[in-house]
């Protein structure tokens, strides 16, 4: 999205969408050849799936969240009540596993490369702390000195509707991140859940103000402003909390502090905060070999600090000890991502507690680190 | 509309043929490759070489900047990809991106007096510099190469390091750990060598290149002797999948030894290299 | 040779170097210029440690012979290093052959004669001993590197 284009979509005013206006929405959007993407209710969790309208959306469902928690139960009207689910969007700008390229082998090798996948999408109810998330990874892929191209094309024809949130799981500390509940940048609709399926909705692109524009709205009033930020402030206060306050330098200064063999202890080494992380963007290249052994193929597939493969050199990995791994990611997301991309790389979206199976809780290992109790 | 960039992709090699190749050591291997649109490396950069149906690692280039068309590899067979590429005949296709990394800073280097310290295989990486400082001799000052090897019959480059000891505008000492009855030379740690070798602390730059816990003492040593942290070079060595800093695997606290290295000065390394599995 | 030019011989060694002068004319009593001729031994092992060498130009092997696989030079000491730290501990025997590998130049301390200087004035004892501890630790950290076979990497 352009500099001048998000000033003049700033400009507009809120509008207020009802249900037909947000089927109207998911129905523009299939309409400019888009795969719209939403949340979907599915074995006990959020995942991200094809919708086809507001009847696929979670409605009437929240999460619970806490430390190795996760489970959905009946509460409220909403469409958007449950926070969030295992995995965040970079299952699909950045897909689990990819095929890079392949070869025929032979006398004259040719090599083949996929077409980058120009599929237009549009992701519905993108939380704000996703939203950030996936402006992270636009930094680690894109901003070079060398990019990814196959996400780059996916990013390229994605449509964002972010949805802000009124409600927080027991697990978020965004606000603490500085990402808050409330989407700042990025998106090209915003949404925020008033009640009675009522949206508030501004335009953040020029190309969302124009689906807007052709959507069934009325002017939003101070009672629906009052009423969204009431939301959103009441979400903010529900979360938990990670002091930043020099947390890098804090974090770097501190590669042997005790907590780290405390932690390690505790820690499986299951890889599952990487997974699930919407900012973890590491990967593995294999290679694969045709049965009939006429070609090869070289596959990407995620990869997760947390295995001693991972820092393998000649010799050795470089980080055997569970201590040295588990310090790896949280100061790698807490501080040297600051170094490297100029940013944290945690939102505060809380997922690597939730999935973590003995619930070990990144707010409190850097709480521990600064010498507080911390909160469980 | 978010600028995606060129849908050029860094990862997708290309094909380069094996054109010459030579066993150093029974387990080293040097070969000459050719690949399309090359248009040469600067001394310490690395290229990524993938053999078909086995996979891809990093190998330093160890031939000389000022023949862009050659492209010369030294491999040492330790791993399965390694020894595939080892074992390739002349002729043979392989896959290859580069060049990569953060070249030895030569520049650096004019008008001062160089030390080269290399251990093992490490030789290979820093052989480009010892090109361009033989090729330009009277742009530098005193130069030394203190290079040390496990025993006699692991010496890398055995003939070029004879030729380089007979001239008489390069220092060259040799040492080894291990020695047999024949070996009339040093025995000891390459950092040993430092001790007896002329140069000027206050005005030297050195290259440091080999295991990474020779490298460690070899900095230590040069830094003891005098040489300023920023002006002593190390290339190291990382796990690197991609070379391009968007795998992830490389990483050394802040900085990406694909992308950010692999040479990196020894005031910006030592602090990362004293913490422990970092 | 003048005793003013074996003192700056002395003096020009690093581990001597900046000794304070009356320290050095002390030291300098106990000196004499050696030179070996390549192949032939400074000492052998199980000899009594009476001499301490500082090398000012060639190279000495320090050798241990064991039955079938003959001599094995374990370090070598070149110039501006020391040969012979068993001078400075009891039973003051050596424990290994010293072979000069190429045409070498030192300067020999008589043990005997430095240990007497420094037990007499304990200052400069324990200045000789400042001075001898650092190449002894740096010594023992080669051989440790060495052990480790850094380059089976």
């Amino acid at each position: 999205m352009s500099a001048s284009g998000q000033d003049r979509a700033k400009s507009t005013r809120p509008v207020v969408l009802d249900r037909a206006g947000l089927e109207g929405l998911i129905a523009a959007l299939a309409a400019e050849g888009r795969e719209v993407i939403g949340p979907v209710r599915r074995d006990g969790a959020i995942v991200h799936e094809p919708i086809s309208g507001v009847d696929d959306l979670p409605r009437g469902w929240v999460d619970e969240q806490s430390g190795g928690q996760y489970r959905l139960r009946r509460e409220g009207e909403a469409l958007f009540g449950i926070t969030h689910g295992p995995q965040g969007w970079k299952r699909i700008l950045h897909p689990p596993k990819e095929t890079l390229w392949s070869v025929e082998t032979g006398a004259a090798p040719k090599i083949t490369a996929p077409p980058p996948d120009d599929t237009r999408r549009a992701f519905l109810g993108v939380r704000p702390c996703d939203l950030a998330a996936i402006a992270i990874q636009d930094k680690v892929f894109l901003d070079g000195p060398f990019r990814d191209p196959r996400y780059g094309s996916r990013r390229e024809n994605l449509f964002l509707v972010a949805v802000n949130c009124t409600r927080s799981a027991a697990t978020c500390f965004c606000t603490s991140m500085g990402t808050r509940p409330e989407a700042g940048a990025g998106y090209d609709i915003v949404l925020t859940e008033l009640e009675g399926e009522t949206f508030l909705a501004s335009s953040g692109s020029v190309a969302g103000q124009d689906i807007l524009a052709a959507l069934p709205t009325r002017p939003a009033d101070d009672m629906h402003l009052a009423s969204a930020e009431a939301g959103i402030e009441r979400a903010a206060d529900q979360q938990r909390h990670l002091d930043i306050d020099g947390l890098p330098d804090l974090l770097k200064s501190n590669p042997d502090h005790p907590r780290w063999d405390e932690v390690a202890s505790r820690c499986l080494n299951c890889a599952n905060c990487t997974m699930v992380c919407p900012t973890c963007f590491c990967t593995t290249l294999d290679e694969v070999s045709t049965l009939d052994g006429t070609g090869a193929a070289r596959e990407q597939r995620w990869a997760s600090c947390f295995t001693t493969e991972f820092s393998h050199v000649h010799g050795g990995a470089v980080r055997p000890g569970a201590r040295a791994r588990y310090r790896q990611w949280m100061t790698h997301k807490l501080a040297t991502w600051v170094d490297q991309f100029d940013t944290l790389g945690c939102t505060g979206c809380g997922r690597c507690i939730s999935w973590c199976p003995v619930g070990i809780d990144i707010t409190q290992e850097a709480a521990m680190i600064r010498g507080e109790g911390g909160e469980r | 509309m978010l600028d995606p960039g060129p849908h050029v992709d860094p990862m997708v090699p290309v094909l380069a043929t094996v054109t010459r190749r030579w066993q150093d050591l029974p387990d080293v291997v040097t070969f000459e490759i050719e690949a399309p649109g090359w248009s040469g490396f600067a001394p310490g950069q690395f290229n990524m070489l993938s053999v078909f149906g086995v996979g891809e690692i990093p190998i330093s280039i160890s031939g000389p900047v000022s023949d862009p068309g050659r492209i010369v590899h030294t491999i040492r067979d330790v791993g399965p990809v390694s020894k595939a590429l080892a074992n390739l005949p002349e002729g043979a296709v392989i896959g290859l991106r580069g060049p990569y990394g953060v070249p030895w800073p030569v520049e650096r280097a004019l008008g001062r007096d160089v030390v080269v310290v290399a251990g093992g295989l490490g030789l290979a990486p820093v052989r480009p510099i010892l090109y361009e400082l033989i090729e330009n001799r009277l742009d530098y000052g005193k130069v030394t190469l203190l290079y040390g090897a496990r025993s006699p019959r692991d010496m890398l480059f055995a003939t070029e390091l004879a030729e380089w000891r007979s001239r008489l505008d390069i220092g060259v000492e040799v040492t080894v750990d291990r020695a047999t009855e024949a070996w009339h030379g040093h025995v000891g740690v390459v950092t040993s060598l430092l001790a007896g070798a002329d140069f000027d602390p206050a005005a030297t730059t050195a290259f440091v290149c080999g295991p990474e816990i020779m490298m460690r003492f070899g900095a230590n040593g040069l830094t003891d002797a005098g040489v300023a942290p920023g002006d002593i070079f190390l290339s190291m060595e990382r796990n690197m999948q991609c070379a391009i800093g968007l795998c992830g695997h490389c990483q050394l606290g802040p900085v990406f030894v694909c992308k950010d290295g692999p040479v990196f000065d020894w005031a910006r390394l030592k602090p990362l290299m004293a913490v422990k599995e970092l | 040779m003048s005793v003013e030019t074996l003192e700056r011989i002395i003096s020009d060694h690093p581990l001597f170097h900046g000794l304070g002068s009356d320290f050095l004319t002390t030291v300098t009593r106990c000196a004499s210029n050696v030179r070996f001729a390549p192949g032939t031994y400074l000492f052998h092992e199980g000899e009594t440690a009476d001499q301490v060498y500082l090398i000012r130009e060639g190279l000495v092997a320090l050798e241990i012979a064991a039955p079938g696989q003959g001599r094995m030079t374990f370090q070598t000491v070149g110039r501006r290093g020391i040969v012979g730290m068993s001078w400075l501990v009891p039973p003051y025997r050596w424990t290994f052959d010293a072979r000069a590998a190429e045409d070498t130049r030192a300067l020999a301390f008589d043990a005997g004669c430095l240990r007497g200087k420094c037990d007499s004035d304990p200052a400069l004892g324990y200045e000789v001993m400042k001075r001898f501890m650092p190449p002894l630790i740096e010594r023992l950290h080669a051989t440790r590197l060495q052990m480790l076979d850094v380059y089976d990497a």
